[in-house]
């Protein structure tokens, strides 16, 4: 079944009688040549490309609860390519590049919307910075400009441009970022994985990974064995778990982080706008939500849900830095586990395990990369080599020291990002 | 979510900043596995763990918190001090 517009209509004036499921439901086989543990976003969109560009369809995603489930049904939606250091900036560009072909690619609406994001800045130094930021983006290829003040106010006459202790100076504008419709992202993956031969299979918890001479021979699933010549762990904030599954410890430790969603309203806020002081950052969605969010609890968390220190700050920042939110209601908030790296930055990386391969650390910035991390994924699983967007992820780099990844200078140490 | 100190009693998460697992410092010459371990590696475990945090805006204590990562329970907390290592 191809999506157009064309279809649209048909359906519309024949009672919407001709859609079929968008994948089958499929019972575990025996055996696959590669099988991910995990079908979020990551976990799906390394299905695909492994299908689509290496050929490999002997696939199996096993998945403990229902496809998309997890953070990349969570997240706040934003697409992005503003980072700074080589290792990630190199990363999110190739991403950013991917998710602009996404929906032809897929044949899927994922409603990627290229609104702009702008984040602000409050001080001279903080000016200074992002205007750096902007040059090592542009370097990168992507755009950048920097706003004055009266540039931010022309995009968003709403913020509170003279507040006291924060008042607006300026923002670093970056047109091609925006958000995307985030379930969407994962079903439009796993229809196109499913096409491609392979198999997506729900409800399906891997309870042990069965090690023999150094090389991982099968995992143990609540439907039973399933032997496999490679394994991928593509489990976010279970990345813990999972990997002592294998007997491993993982530099990651999970936390709770939150986020919140006002009623419906008119269109009132165009693109993506992050405060500068304060952790917020806010866009709205095509349903007219107010979509917004700020940082992790800062403590380790399985707990799905969060404190009340967490939204005060984040309800706090959205009033300074945009009074009229105040108008607004809360509908409902959430939390997900996210899997936080000393560094802040992800892992795409083999094991010491041969055949076992490892995806995970995406802290609190997974959704952009699911096009490119699941690209790179499928790259390593198939070749054994690293692709070249993707090739400071490395699991051994805190052990050594060498490549440290630490966008926001704080340290490569667990409770500082 | 409250934190008992043991010197102030019962306070709002707010007064205190989280450190992380409570793990044993290796020696200096332990080797690079054991501080690769103590710095970064972690059980990360989904239910019962202990951590150290500090009542920063109290006594200043470091005390150790036994919490449950799925629940959010916390039900011990002593002085980092006088923990059993």
């Amino acid at each position: 079944m191809r999506f157009s517009g064309w279809r649209v209509i048909r359906e519309g004036l024949s009672g919407n009688r001709g859609w079929s499921p968008h994948w089958r439901d499929a019972a575990p086989r025996d055996e696959y040549d590669i099988v991910i543990i995990g079908g979020g976003g990551h976990g799906l969109s390394t299905a695909y490309y492994l299908a689509r560009d290496h050929g490999l369809s002997n696939v199996a995603v096993l998945e403990k609860g229902y496809l998309g489930g997890g953070n990349v049904g969570r997240n706040t939606t934003i697409v992005r390519a503003n980072y700074f250091l080589p290792g990630n900036s190199e990363f999110y560009s190739y991403s950013l590049k991917l998710w602009e072909g996404l929906e032809q690619e897929l044949n899927y609406n994922v409603m990627h919307s290229q609104r702009g994001l702008i984040n602000l800045f409050h001080s001279d130094g903080q000016r200074d910075a992002f205007a750096r930021r902007g040059n090592a983006m542009i370097n990168q290829g992507d755009d950048a400009i920097l706003l004055d003040r009266e540039g931010v106010r022309r995009h968003a006459p709403f913020l509170d441009f003279d507040n006291v202790r924060f008042p607006v100076h300026g923002g670093l504008y970056h047109p091609r970022g925006g958000t995307a419709r985030h379930d969407a992202v994962a079903w439009g993956y796993a229809r196109g994985a499913d096409r491609r031969g392979v198999d997506l299979i729900q409800n399906c918890e891997v309870t042990g990974i069965d090690i023999g001479n150094g090389r991982v021979r099968s995992v143990q699933t609540t439907r039973g064995p399933i032997r496999a010549k490679k394994v991928a762990i593509v489990v976010a904030g279970r990345s813990g778990q999972v990997a002592a599954m294998a007997g491993m410890r993982l530099p990651v430790e999970s936390h709770v982080l939150q986020a919140f969603v006002s009623e419906g309203l008119k269109p009132v806020i165009a693109q993506v706008i992050a405060f500068g002081m304060g952790h917020f950052y806010i866009s709205q969605s095509d349903k007219g939500g107010l979509v917004f969010g700020g940082d992790i609890d800062m403590y380790a968390s399985y707990a799905a849900r969060g404190n009340l220190p967490a939204v005060e700050h984040v309800m706090e920042a959205g009033m300074t830095l945009m009074p009229m939110i105040g108008k607004a209601r809360v509908l409902r908030s959430w939390g997900g586990i996210v899997d936080m790296t000393p560094d802040g930055s992800p892992i795409i990386d083999r094991t010491d395990t041969q055949g076992l391969y490892l995806n995970c650390g995406w802290n609190y910035g997974g959704f952009k990369a699911v096009p490119a991390s699941g690209r790179c994924f499928a790259h390593l699983l198939a070749t054994d080599r690293h692709h070249d967007a993707a090739a400071g992820f490395r699991l051994d780099r805190f052990r050594t020291g060498r490549g440290i990844i630490d966008e926001e200078g704080t340290g490569a140490q667990h409770n500082l990002h | 979510m409250r934190i008992s100190c043991p010197i102030c009693g019962e306070r709002d998460r707010r007064e205190f900043h989280y450190r992380g697992a409570a793990l044993t410092r290796p020696a200096p010459d332990a080797g690079e596995a054991a501080w690769d371990a103590y710095l970064h590696l972690r059980d990360n475990p989904a239910g019962a763990t202990r951590e150290l945090w500090y009542h920063e805006t109290g006594c200043g204590a470091w005390v150790v918190v036994t919490r449950n990562t799925l629940t959010h329970e916390m039900p011990g907390c002593e002085l980092a001090a006088e923990a059993a290592r």
